[in-house]
């Protein structure tokens, strides 16, 4: 203390100070922490939610084909094991006897996709089996007549009104339909614009104008975006309600700004070199822009529009607006087609009361984030891998 | 004769058609302003037309229903405002506090470890958030609320908010730290001479000179939870619910967008309608509020005169 005392510089409230700063820094510490906690806990609550959907219970009964079953598919497994077996399964009876005919009155045990709830009791989840059920079902684990395997309807599927049988295929190929609308459109508008702003308009008050009402663009609640896409591209063209292509034109409106502004950005970043050497040659402006500014700004603009794609595929609130969250089995085949996107069959899904769609919500989820996160990444290579340092 | 006279008219001409074709590509961004502006607008008058302004702006009851049907949408607003304070409440504090630490305190390892991670937690589609609010954070707000012996809706205000809270932390954190790292060293190399703490340096001279671009960042965010919907169909409520207590179930803007478009109404009665009059107002507060972040944005980079934000 006293050595203090002796020092003519001495701030007594200095203690005070350095104590204040080190809060502060822990403040400051102390909030990534929970951001970055946060994005743990949530993954993980996800892929826990999410995992038993990729497995599937199946049960081995026996099963008899003939003409009656043909008729009431039900009455081809017995009685006491109507209940357990998907209901699903059962209708599809005449399809299955049509690709495999030498099946035809024969008796065989086979495979069955089990009911959801005899799925959710197999996964140690909560169930509505009665008693008798139950029994039944404790009898046939104890037997290995139920089995848990991969779940290849969830890839192979469209919606189903019963969960055992719903998957995401009809959603996948809605999404890719739209996206591929999406991105034929956004791509080539975007980067003519980031040429028009970059290269050729002059930095007036116009431009100025148009360059805010860009970035306004990009922060125009995506809602908004639904009810244009409804009034103008369903209502005034008379586009299909539903279609890819309608959400896909709508999602390019959403996507221009975020192309636009990685475009100008990867333009501005080539050199006024290469554009002087050019016009020294004599080439035209549309020449330098087109066989030397353009090539170099590509990889750039490339990594733009992964991101913008990335944001579009997870978009979901201008889609409901023009219906695609209608219920489609199958999966659309034309960008004309009534369809529905990954999100938005995400968006379906969590509101079923039954517990077997929570975990294929969450399954739903950790496809699509994965999808997301590989997108994210490509879009980080390309850019370190094509970066000129100029 | 000019033996180039020929091939120069025509690529005169090209040079012509291909600068108009980009200037047309650009308008299409300016078309697709005015589309919204004027696809709402419309729809919007019709239905003040058949419905009082007056009552819709001011009027505390709202059910559009086919009979007796009253459309005020005070309830609504003061939701969309509860919701959206309570997410401000958590990005601001959170989200500014990880851009002071990334780019004040953070070596490059943990920069380039943690921000990547913040991009995935702001790529992540808000219907996923949406379900997780439903699921997971709403019952525990009720349980919590429950210890404490409080009662809670399973689609509060305050669930909604909170998660929509964490989605806007890496928007105001990225954006910022991009500010934050703006502003010239020499600011903090001169604060430090002059015997300032980190902490002191940061508070009182750091952040004051970022300010214009954080206030900026934070505008964004806010705009951002007025529009936000995924979040709010999926966990808040949708009763018109004119209350100051977070704890209970409210409606925002957006859901009651969603609802009036989804419900099987025809597109002219005025519960459909209601949607558009609901979206020219949402249209028109975010846009100022856009204008107003851009301006304050503009405003910083001309004072340090930086181009790359």
């Amino acid at each position: 203390m006293s050595h203090h005392q002796d020092n003519p510089f001495y701030d007594p409230s200095l203690k005070k100070r350095h104590r204040a700063s080190k809060y502060f820094l822990w403040y400051a510490k102390g909030s990534l922490i929970f951001s970055i906690g946060f994005l743990c806990f949530f993954l993980l609550d996800i892929v826990i939610t999410g995992l038993p959907a990729f497995k599937q219970t199946y049960i081995n009964i026996e099963v008899s084909f003939n003409e009656k079953t043909i008729k009431s598919t039900r009455k081809a497994i017995d009685k006491k094991y109507r209940r357990l077996a998907s209901r699903a399964w059962l209708r599809n009876i005449p399809r299955l006897l049509e690709q495999q005919p030498e099946l035809m009155n024969t008796t065989q045990y086979m495979w069955v996709l089990a009911d959801d709830q005899v799925d959710q009791y197999a996964k140690q989840h909560h169930h509505k089996l009665k008693p008798k059920q139950l029994a039944l079902v404790e009898e046939m684990i104890a037997s290995d007549q139920l089995d848990i395997q991969f779940n290849t309807l969830f890839f192979s599927k469209g919606d189903s009104k019963i969960p055992e049988y719903s998957g995401i295929l009809s959603s996948v190929i809605g999404t890719i339909l739209t996206l591929l609308v999406t991105m034929a459109v956004a791509f080539p508008i975007g980067t003519m614009t980031a040429v028009y702003l970059e290269e050729f308009a002059e930095d007036n008050r116009f431009s100025q104008w148009i360059e805010i009402n860009i970035n306004n663009l990009a922060a125009i609640p995506s809602i908004l975006f639904g009810l244009l896409g409804l009034a103008v591209f369903i209502n005034l063209f008379g586009m299909p309600r539903s279609s890819p292509l309608v959400g896909g034109l709508t999602l390019a409106l959403m996507t221009l700004p975020i192309i636009i502004v990685s475009a100008r950005a990867a333009l501005r970043s080539v050199p006024d070199r290469i554009r002087q050497a050019g016009y020294g040659l004599g080439l035209t402006k549309i020449q330098v822009v087109k066989d030397h500014v353009l090539p170099l700004a590509f990889p750039g603009i490339m990594t733009g529009s992964i991101i913008g794609m990335a944001q579009a595929i997870g978009e979901t609130a201008p889609l409901i607006i023009i219906g695609m969250i209608a219920f489609i089995p199958d999966s659309p085949s034309s960008i004309m087609q009534a369809s529905t996107v990954l999100p938005a069959q995400i968006f379906t899904w969590a509101g079923m009361p039954e517990r077997a769609y929570v975990e294929r919500t969450a399954a739903g989820i950790i496809v699509l984030l994965s999808v997301l996160i590989s997108l994210n990444t490509i879009a980080v290579y390309l850019r370190k891998k094509f970066e000129v340092k100029w | 004769m000019n033996p180039f006279a020929s091939t120069n008219q025509y690529r005169e001409k090209q040079e012509k058609a291909i600068t108009a074709l980009l200037f047309a590509a650009t308008a299409i961004t300016v078309f697709t302003t005015f589309g919204i502006l004027f696809s709402i607008l419309f729809e919007a008058i019709e239905f003040f037309q058949i419905r009082s302004f007056w009552y819709f702006i001011t009027g505390s009851e709202w059910s559009p229903g086919i009979e007796d049907s009253k459309f005020g949408a005070v309830p609504i607003f003061a939701g969309t405002f509860m919701i959206t304070f309570i997410a401000l409440l958590v990005a601001i504090p959170v989200g500014l506090g990880s851009a002071i630490y990334m780019s004040e305190l953070a070596s490059d390892n943990i920069r380039n470890i943690v921000k990547p991670l913040l991009e995935i937690l702001a790529g992540i589609p808000t219907v996923v958030y949406g379900f997780f609010a439903a699921l997971t954070l709403a019952p525990l707000v009720v349980q919590v609320s429950h210890f404490f012996g409080l009662d809670a809706s399973f689609n509060s205000a305050l669930a909604c908010g909170l998660i929509m809270g964490v989605m806007m932390i890496p928007l105001i954190s990225s954006l910022s730290d991009d500010v934050i790292t703006a502003v010239p060293d020499f600011q903090r190399q001169a604060a430090l001479a002059l015997g300032m703490t980190q902490g002191e340096t940061i508070r009182n001279i750091v952040l004051p000179s970022a300010m214009p671009g954080i206030i900026s960042a934070c505008l964004l965010a806010a705009s951002r939870a007025l529009g936000e919907t995924m979040i709010v169909v999926m966990a808040a409520g949708l009763r018109a619910n004119l209350t100051w207590n977070p704890l209970e179930d409210m409606t925002t803007v957006t859901v009651r967008i969603v609802d009036a478009m989804v419900g099987d109404q025809a597109f002219d009665s005025p519960a459909t309608l209601s949607a558009f009059a609901l979206g020219l107002v949402l249209f028109i507060v975010t846009l100022i509020i856009n204008v107003f972040s851009l301006i304050m944005i503009r405003k910083f980079k001309e004072k340090y005169r930086i181009n790359t934000l």
